[in-house]
This record gives structure tokens, C-alpha cells and sequence, in this order.
């Protein structure tokens, strides 16, 4: 293929990347921002949530696509309680202290995980894309669901950041990240809060699983890998910062696709994570700081 | 206290084995074992994924042990005395894989070790085995032992290694497939095992190796290399492991449509995959390396069928419990042979105890043609006692109408290259 | 003699007299050997996160710097054990001082990703370099070349008490710095670095002289555990060895001496007896590592510490 062509489809490829990317981060990004401690279990609501979507979309007869919006609807409303729940029956006893907090997380992950690995199995599981559509787009074939991943990522984007900037909901989250003292001092339950922030932020990373599994498979060791990437977005990003997050999770899902073209995969890695390096170096609070580590 | 917990396990150990001598009168078809001057059992330390990366295959390992196991018992076990399996799960880690050996040879005193899948864990393992003086039978494919790199007491003679499969392989594409070949493999040992082994042998036929893309082992989405397989390529040989095959194959039909160059895979890209999965029609009139076909093929021997019915697995390689659950087949008959090549060492050897290890190493090393039987479904094997690793057919199959027909055979000799160690030089 | 002196002499001496007077059975020799060696690591790991407060993510790149520049030297070099010891200390130290330069430029939760971040790249290059290292599958350090003047490393009494002698050397050093000064300052900028800031003391060269004493050590357990076990491979490199001496300083204790041993110890066993029990023992050690947070939060040394014996260091 043409290197222009190519390009474009890198960059295609990449976006489908980057919109997951940025809904994972989106989720690590609110717990971190306001509650912060550093969840090293997030990866594993992802995986959570891809499990689950197999449940659904095997239980469910007939058109995946039915399968699939059953899916979109209750799988992060589960995930979400889960880990509401791990809020409200460990880490709120631990007063958030951050470093027994990654204790905690990192046994949340091996529970987790195990769970997965006895109920779901070790086997990666295929789930059903709704719609099955080839797109031909002159130089290439492509996918119309990834388009689709992308379209509704920017949709859900869009949700939070008007949830955010424009509800009261929102105030509450921003107040309490800015200063969570002072907003309990105005009366806001703070635990409360807290735990909502928890499930919502696994909640958004479910959404990203879902939309992501009929293109990939679930297996219950998924959680690894986007759980890095997703700690690199918000860093970069900057902390509480959710304009950050995306910007990030388009710079890093794009540029992972562009670099592959031109350089063998281990050293396009390489590559990768030394601009990471560069750029915590240079700023490190990240590209968009909001709040000073 | 250990023992009481012990009492209640049963899940650990995998196939209790028949110690006493009361419960045995019950089975059909058996020996006596009060016959035996030694009735206690055969302890064969299992080294198992059961967790991490190489979950998937172990679970199908763990199954075909368990059938071989209890065949072998049914059968009167080992010079009269029971095999016990005690399994230990390594979690696809090279510390844990020499901390699990360290367990079967001190804490529960086995006879041998056995199981190995990945290749790293073998080489992270086996240093210890020697040092423990176990024998370690291990079912890797990997190349690790015929190249001198590990020691007297690892062994490989039930599953052939890549370097033999692959150079094998070279005639047949080029002759029917084409001369232009990209090689599309994952980016660590086992396929720069592939890259390195093919490209000499398929160059050396007359062949051109014109573009090699390595994918990361880990990647999750394969779309973007695909533009990198140039436009002449004749021929795509792929080869993929991992939780992501699926993706991988539905990537390339998505990419390449019904155009492309001609396919030719190992089963490995596609091993545990269900071939009636939508988006892989595409790999219809393409050709696979199996090691051991999965589908029941025309000619298929009492062997295969007896091997099948005892694992519980269908003529399509699947479970017969779940059609959709498809087998390891490719791999796992590994397991089955060298159970029964330990129990032939032992008888051969005589094999009283721990004390008789080196004399079980040396009978195995001093066998080998292994005929195709009970004990060897997948084929006739010659196993090497220099560079202990087994060496057999290795057959090709064609995507037809939805499953893999058997087009091609080896011969044994086809998969051969020259000897690179000799452990029977080395002391134990 | 100081109360903590004694402290450790009598645990090292446990140790000692375990093996010696052959109450060890095999099995927990073999396995003793290995928690020591990784202890080791989790001493060198401490002293950054334990006693100064700060918490790397990447540790694995020290450790595997130290295990492979003694692996390599002695697989394509030809060093006998000695000088690739000397090697991948000297190695250990330089890599050590590059990171923590660059690396302290970032402070708190930055700090943990650029550690992370140098780690993987570590890594990466284990892998993209594989024609030297071997990439992923690793190679074997033959048991013919793990000789320390004509004493057999490969033997398990020989192979114990060098774990235990690396141990200790650990150990001590470990001990003169909590108890120096110096270890004072590091102490003094973990609790509350801007005030040690205003007091005057150079934070930033201590803590880089920090991550060079940790890092150096990691190094150092590393070389060491190539050496006695005979395997060098690119899972040490892997993020999940950066958090096992997390995990075991947390659990042992931080901020004290042997937090990391005790720590080794009880994830080791518990590991070890719970996949007696059952094939999802990682649920256990979950189950434990949530109670240990909750009920022991200092880790076990730690609590013994704060409720009875405040002198422990």
C-alpha cells in the first residue's frame, strides 16, 4: 500500500484504539482526580465488562445486535455497583491512604481475576459484532462498526463532559476535586461521592469494553495493558483534567498506529514510551495541568 | 495438617491413583496389583499453565493427561504399580515453573516431572531439574533442548520441535504454493524460531523470502501490519499465538477480502478456534501445518479413534460435552505420548524408585523408533537419545467446505537436522 | 550491645542454625535460598520507599539490569563469578544514577509512571535485543559456571548460605544507613520534605544518592539470583517484578529493616499453601492482601512496631 493510504488507514486504525483508550483513561481519570489513589484494579472492570458483554450477547438468541444493546445498558450498570461495592466495603475503611490503597487494589485485581478465571475460563471468547458491514473505501477495506466505536465514544465523551460542565452532579465532582476539605465543609457528603466517582469511573471503563469486545475477544488477562496505557493517558494528560485525557488518548492511540508503520513493532514501543518519558520530564504534571501533583 | 487438607483434595491432584488394594478388585480389565512387589504409586510431578498466558492450553494438557493417566492404570500402570498424577500450576512463569519442580522432587518426592507447554518456563526450569536430578519430561515444541542449551535429565520425546516442523514445511509451499513468501509471525522467540528456521530452509529450496513482519506478541489488533505484506507476495505464511488469533485471522479476511495472496498457516493461529466462527470464510482453500490434524480425516486409525474417545474429544476436535469448545489438538497429544514413553522407560529400565532415575534417562535415551499404537495416535516417531528430542510426520491440511482435509505427509526424514548436542557425553 | 543489633543477629542466627542443625527439610532450604535472594532485592527496594518515601514502579529494571549484566558477562564474556558480580554492581550503580537524575526531575504519582515507563523500556530492549540476551525464552547459566572458587553455587547447603551471606551484607548496610544520619534526612523527607527542604538539606542529592543505594542493591540481588539459580530471562523485567518487592515491603513492613524478609516469607508460603488447597489461590492472596490493608496497614513488622517495640528500625 501507498504510504498516504497507509497513513490514513494507521490513523483509522488508531482512532478506534484511541477511543477506547479514552474511555478507559476517562474512568481512571475521575477516580484519580477525585479521590486520589491510584486503582490498580481498573483494568480488571474493563476485563469485568467484556466478560460480562460474552454472558449477555451467549444468553441472548437470535440478532447480535440485540445481544449487544442489552449489553451497552446493563453491563456497566453491573460494573459498576461491583465496584461500588469494593468502595464501600474496603477502601473507604482504608481512609484512602494511597499507598495501602495499592495494596488493596492489587488484591481486588488477583480476586477479581481469579473469579474471571474460574467462571469465564482461560479460553478468549469471541463475541458477535451487531453488524457486519465492509466498508470499501477505495484503498482499503474497513470495519463500519470501528466506526461505529468511534462515533459512539465521542457520544459518551460528550455525555460526561455536559454531566460534568452543566449538571449539578458535575459541580459536586469538580468541587470535590478541587478541594475536597472545603467541599464537605459546604456540606457534601464526600463518601458518598466517593463511591459514586468509583463505580461511575468503572462504569465508563465497562462502556469501553463493551464496545470493544466484538472486535477483540474477552479473556480474563485483557485488564494489563490498558490499565498501562490508561495510567500513561492521565499522566500525560494531566491529572483532573478530562480535556487532557482525550487529547492524550488521541495522541498516544494515533500515534501507536503511525509509528508501527514505520518502525518494527518492539521498537515502535520502545519509541513510544521514551516520549512518554520525555514529555513527564519536560512537564510533569502533564500537558494540561489542573492540579499539582 | 497437611495431610488433612491433602485428604480433601481432589481438584490438585489430578487422578488419585489407586493405592489400595481393595478398591482395585472392583475395575474390569485390570491387573492385579497384589501381584506387585511394589504397589506403591508412580509419582509424575504435572507442570501445569493452569494460570497466566498459557492458561488456555494447559486446561486441554491437564484433560489429556488425565485420560492417559487412567488409561495406563486401567491397563495395570507401571511394572504393577499405579501412576499418580500430582499437578502444580507454574503460572506460565519461569520462577514459578523452578519453584514448582522444587516441590515435586522435595516436598512430594515424584519419580519424574513433566507437561511443560511454553518455552520459557522450560529454559527458566530446567537448570533446576538438573540440578534436583529430576528427570523432566517436557511437551514444548520449543527447540531449547535439541540445541544443547538445558541438560541430561530434560527430555522431549513425545511432541516434535519447530525447527523440524518448519523446515518441513519448505518443500511443499514452494512446490504448490509459490516461490514469494512474507512471513507474518509474533515478535519474540518461538516466531523468530519460525522467521529464522523457514526463511534458511525455504531459500536454500530456491524459494525468496521477501518480507518478514513481526507482530508484538501482546498486540490486540493486527489491521495496521497487514499494509506491510507487500503486493507480490505468492504466498502469506502466518503463524499466531495467543488470546488474539481470532482477531488476527478476522483481520486478515477483513483486510484482504476474497483477493490476497495464497494462505498458508500453522495451526496455531487458529488452535482452540472454532473454524465455523463468521469472518474466517475466507480461509477456505487455504492450507495449515497441524501436528496433529484436527479433523477426523478419511483414513483416520483405531489409534486416533481410541485417542479421541478417551480424551472426549469429537471427530471435530472439539469437546464432546461442547462442540464449541474447541480442543488443543495440535499440541496436546504431546501429553498422551509421553506418558506412555515414561511408563515404557520405566519397564524397560526397571524402575524400582528414585534411586533408578538416571537408568530410566538412559532407556529412554537408548530408544528409538516409536511406531504408530495406542501410544503414539498421532503418528510413527524416531526419537534421537543424543539430543533427546523425538522426531515425527508432520502433516498438512486443507481448509475445505468448512474443515481442515489432510493434503500432505511428511516423511519423517523430510523434518531431520544435523545433531547439535550430544547429552549421553554429559555425567549426571 | 544495641537492642537492634541484637535484633537482627539473633534472626540472621535463626536462620543460620535452621540450615546447620538440619532442621531445614530440602524443600524449605531450596525455597529459603530463593526468598533470601529476593529479599535482598526487597531491602534495596525499601530503602527508597520504605525509609524515603518514594515509590517506584520500575524497580524490575534494576533488578534485571544487575541479573542480566552478570548473566551476559558470563555467558558471552566469559567472567568468572566474582568479576561479573563486580560488573553488575558497578552497572547496577550507573543505570541507577542515570534514572534517578532523570527520573527525580517528577515528584509523587509522575514519579511512580516515569519509573514504570524507564521499566518497560528496560524491558523492550531485553526483547528488541534479543540476539544477545535471548529475548523473552532467556538463557541458562551452566552449572560448570557457577563456581566461586571451587565451591559449587549449585549445591543447596553452598547455595544457602551464600543466599543468607547476600542477605545479611543487605541487611547491614541497610541497618548503618537507618541508623546513620544520612538515614535520618531520608526519614526526615519522607515524613515532610518541605520542612527538610527549609532546614537545609540538599533533598534532591539525597534522594538521588538514595535511588543509587537502592538501586545498587536491587542490582546486586539480582546478579546474585542469576548466579544461584542458573536462569536469566526477560519475566524478571516484567512490571510484575517491580510489584512483588512493593508487595513484600508493604506487607513486612516499610520503613523497616526485615519488613522485606518477613514479607517474602509470608507471600511465598501463602502462595505456596493456598495452591495446596485449591487451583484459585490467587483469590486467597487477594482475600489476604485485603486483610493485611485493613487490619495491618503498617505490615506486619510495621504493627509490631507502633503498638510494642518502638526501638525496631
Amino acid at each position: 500500500m501507498d504510504l498516504g493510504p497507509y497513513l490514513l488507514f494507521a490513523s483509522l486504525e488508531g482512532l478506534v484504539h484511541a477511543a477506547v483508550l479514552s474511555l478507559i483513561a476517562l474512568g481512571l481519570s475521575l477516580v484519580f482526580g477525585v479521590m486520589r489513589i491510584v486503582n490498580v484494579a481498573h483494568g480488571e472492570f474493563f476485563m469485568l465488562g467484556a466478560i460480562l458483554t460474552w454472558w449477555v450477547s451467549n444468553f441472548v438468541m437470535g440478532n447480535p445486535a440485540l445481544g449487544f444493546l442489552l449489553a451497552l445498558l446493563i453491563v456497566p450498570l453491573v460494573v459498576g455497583i461491583i465496584a461500588m461495592f469494593s468502595d464501600l466495603l474496603i477502601l473507604r475503611h482504608l481512609k484512602y491512604d494511597p499507598e495501602v490503597t495499592i495494596i488493596a487494589t492489587i488484591g481486588i485485581l488477583y480476586i477479581i481475576q481469579q473469579f474471571a478465571l474460574m467462571t469465564f475460563g482461560p479460553d478468549a471468547r469471541p463475541v458477535e459484532q451487531p453488524f457486519n458491514i465492509r466498508l470499501d473505501l477505495f484503498w482499503f477495506g474497513f470495519s463500519a462498526y470501528k466506526f461505529f466505536v468511534i462515533f459512539s465514544a465521542i457520544i459518551l465523551l460528550f455525555c460526561v463532559w455536559l454531566v460534568m460542565a452543566k449538571t449539578k452532579f458535575g459541580l459536586i465532582l469538580r468541587a470535590t476535586q478541587l478541594d475536597s476539605e472545603i467541599a464537605q465543609a459546604f456540606g457534601i457528603p464526600i463518601s458518598t461521592v466517593y463511591s459514586l466517582v468509583f463505580g461511575v469511573g468503572a462504569a465508563i471503563a465497562a462502556v469501553g469494553a463493551v464496545l470493544i469486545v466484538p472486535i477483540q475477544q474477552a479473556h480474563y488477562l485483557m485488564g494489563g495493558e490498558p490499565l498501562l496505557l490508561a495510567f500513561i493517558v492521565v499522566i500525560i494528560g494531566g491529572l483532573g483534567s478530562l480535556k487532557g485525557t482525550v487529547v492524550a488518548a488521541m495522541l498516544i492511540g494515533i500515534s501507536d498506529g503511525i509509528i508501527s508503520v514505520f518502525f518494527s513493532p518492539n521498537l515502535a514501543k520502545i519509541l513510544a514510551t521514551l516520549l512518554v518519558v520525555v514529555v513527564l520530564l519536560i512537564r510533569p504534571n502533564g500537558l494540561f495541568r489542573t492540579i499539582r501533583t | 495438617m497437611k495431610k488433612i487438607l491433602k485428604a480433601n483434595i481432589s481438584r490438585r491432584k489430578l487422578m488419585k491413583g489407586i493405592a489400595s488394594v481393595g478398591s482395585i478388585v472392583a475395575m474390569p480389565g485390570f491387573v492385579s496389583y497384589s501381584q506387585a512387589a511394589n504397589s506403591s504409586p508412580i509419582k509424575i510431578g504435572f507442570q501445569v499453565h493452569r494460570t497466566g498466558i498459557g492458561a488456555a492450553y494447559g486446561r486441554w494438557y491437564d484433560r489429556t493427561t488425565q485420560a492417559a493417566v487412567k488409561i495406563i492404570n486401567d491397563s495395570g500402570g507401571i511394572n504393577g504399580r499405579p501412576l499418580e498424577i500430582i499437578a502444580e500450576d507454574d503460572g506460565t512463569d519461569p520462577k514459578r515453573g523452578a519453584e514448582a519442580l522444587e516441590k515435586f522432587a522435595n516436598q512430594h518426592d515424584c519419580d519424574v516431572a513433566f507437561g511443560t507447554l511454553f518455552s520459557h518456563v522450560v529454559i527458566g526450569s530446567a537448570p533446576r531439574a538438573g540440578e534436583l536430578k529430576l528427570p523432566y519430561f517436557v511437551v514444548s515444541e520449543g527447540h531449547h533442548v535439541a540445541s544443547g542449551m538445558l541438560n541430561r535429565y530434560t527430555l522431549q520425546p513425545g511432541i516434535t520441535d519447530v525447527k523440524s516442523q518448519v523446515q518441513a514445511m519448505a518443500p511443499f509451499v514452494k512446490d504448490n504454493l509459490g516461490k514469494k513468501v512474507t512471513m507474518v509471525y509474533p515478535d519474540f522467540a518461538f516466531g523468530h524460531d519460525h522467521r529464522d528456521y523457514f526463511s534458511a530452509a525455504f531459500e536454500s529450496q530456491g524459494g525468496q523470502i521477501i518480507a518478514k513482519v513481526p507482530i508484538p506478541p501482546t498486540e490486540s489488533s493486527f489491521s495496521k501490519y497487514f499494509p506491510k505484506i507487500p503486493r507480490d507476495t505468492e504466498v502469506l505464511y502466518h503463524v499466531m499465538v495467543g488470546p488474539a488469533v481470532l482477531t488476527f485471522v478476522k483481520e486478515l479476511g477483513e483486510f484482504y477480502g476474497s483477493k490476497g495472496p495464497k494462505l498458508f498457516g500453522f495451526i496455531d493461529s487458529v488452535e482452540a478456534v472454532d473454524l465455523s466462527t463468521p469472518g474466517l470464510e475466507f480461509l477456505d482453500g487455504s492450507y495449515f501445518w497441524e501436528g496433529n490434524p484436527r479433523y477426523a480425516q478419511a483414513n483416520q486409525t483405531d489409534h486416533d479413534k481410541f485417542y479421541r474417545n478417551a480424551v472426549g474429544v469429537d471427530s471435530n476436535g472439539a469437546s464432546v460435552s461442547d462442540p464449541k469448545d474447541v480442543s488443543t489438538y495440535a499440541h496436546m497429544f504431546g501429553c498422551w505420548e509421553t506418558l506412555h514413553i515414561i511408563k515404557k522407560g520405566m519397564e524397560e529400565s526397571g524402575y524400582s524408585g528414585i534411586k533408578d532415575r538416571a537408568k530410566l534417562i538412559e532407556a529412554v535415551e537408548s530408544m528409538t523408533s516409536m511406531p504408530l499404537s495406542q501410544a503414539h495416535p498421532q503418528g510413527a516417531k524416531i526419537f534421537n537419545g543424543k539430543t533427546h528430542q523425538t522426531f515425527g510426520h508432520q502433516y498438512i491440511t486443507k481448509m475445505t467446505n468448512g474443515k481442515l482435509v489432510l493434503a500432505h505427509t511428511t516423511s519423517i526424514e523430510d523434518t531431520f537436522y544435523p545433531d547439535e548436542v550430544d547429552y549421553t557425553k554429559q555425567s549426571f | 550491645m544495641r537492642k537492634d543489633l541484637i535484633l537482627h543477629l539473633s534472626a540472621l542466627s535463626v536462620l543460620l542454625l535452621l540450615e546447620l542443625l538440619g532442621i531445614f527439610s530440602d524443600y524449605h532450604q531450596g525455597n529459603f535460598a530463593r526468598i533470601l535472594v529476593l529479599a535482598a532485592y526487597g531491602v534495596g527496594y525499601n530503602i527508597l520507599f520504605g525509609y524515603t518515601g518514594l515509590l517506584s514502579l520500575g524497580h524490575a529494571l534494576f533488578f534485571s539490569a544487575g541479573l542480566y549484566a552478570s548473566g551476559l558477562s558470563i555467558y558471552h564474556l566469559d567472567y568468572d563469578i566474582g568479576q561479573s558480580i563486580i560488573f553488575a554492581i558497578g552497572i547496577s550503580a550507573f543505570i541507577s544514577s542515570l534514572i534517578g537524575f532523570l527520573a527525580l526531575r517528577t515528584i509523587g504519582v509522575s514519579f511512580m509512571i516515569v519509573t514504570l515507563m524507564f521499566s518497560q523500556i528496560a524491558y523492550l530492549s531485553i526483547l528488541y535485543f534479543g540476539s544477545i540476551t535471548r529475548g523473552d525464552e532467556g538463557f541458562v547459566i551452566q552449572q560448570s559456571s557457577r563456581f566461586f572458587f571451587s565451591l559449587d553455587l549449585s549445591n543447596p547447603t553452598i547455595r544457602y548460605y551464600s543466599a543468607l551471606l547476600i542477605f545479611s551484607l543487605c541487611i547491614f548496610i541497610n541497618l548503618w544507613i537507618a541508623k546513620s544520619s544520612f538515614g535520618r534526612v531520608l526519614v526526615a523527607i519522607r515524613e515532610n520534605s518541605d520542612r527538610a527542604l527549609m532546614l537545609g538539606y540538599n533533598v534532591q542529592s539525597y534522594k538521588l544518592l538514595s535511588i543509587i543505594i537502592s538501586g545498587t542493591i536491587s542490582g546486586f540481588a539480582g546478579a546474585c539470583y542469576g548466579i544461584l539459580f542458573g536462569y536469566v530471562g526477560a519475566s524478571f523485567a516484567t512490571v510484575s517484578y517491580s510489584i512483588f518487592p512493593l508487595l513484600w515491603v508493604l506487607i513486612g513492613g516499610a520503613g523497616t529493616v526485615l519488613g522485606p524478609l518477613v514479607g517474602a516469607i509470608f507471600m511465598f508460603y501463602l502462595i505456596d499453601y493456598a495452591s495446596d488447597i485449591t487451583d484459585a489461590y490467587m483469590i486467597i492472596v487477594g482475600v489476604s492482601l485485603l486483610t493485611v490493608t485493613l487490619f495491618a496497614r503498617r505490615g506486619l513488622l510495621g504493627e509490631l512496631r507502633y503498638r510494642f517495640f518502638k526501638w525496631i528500625p
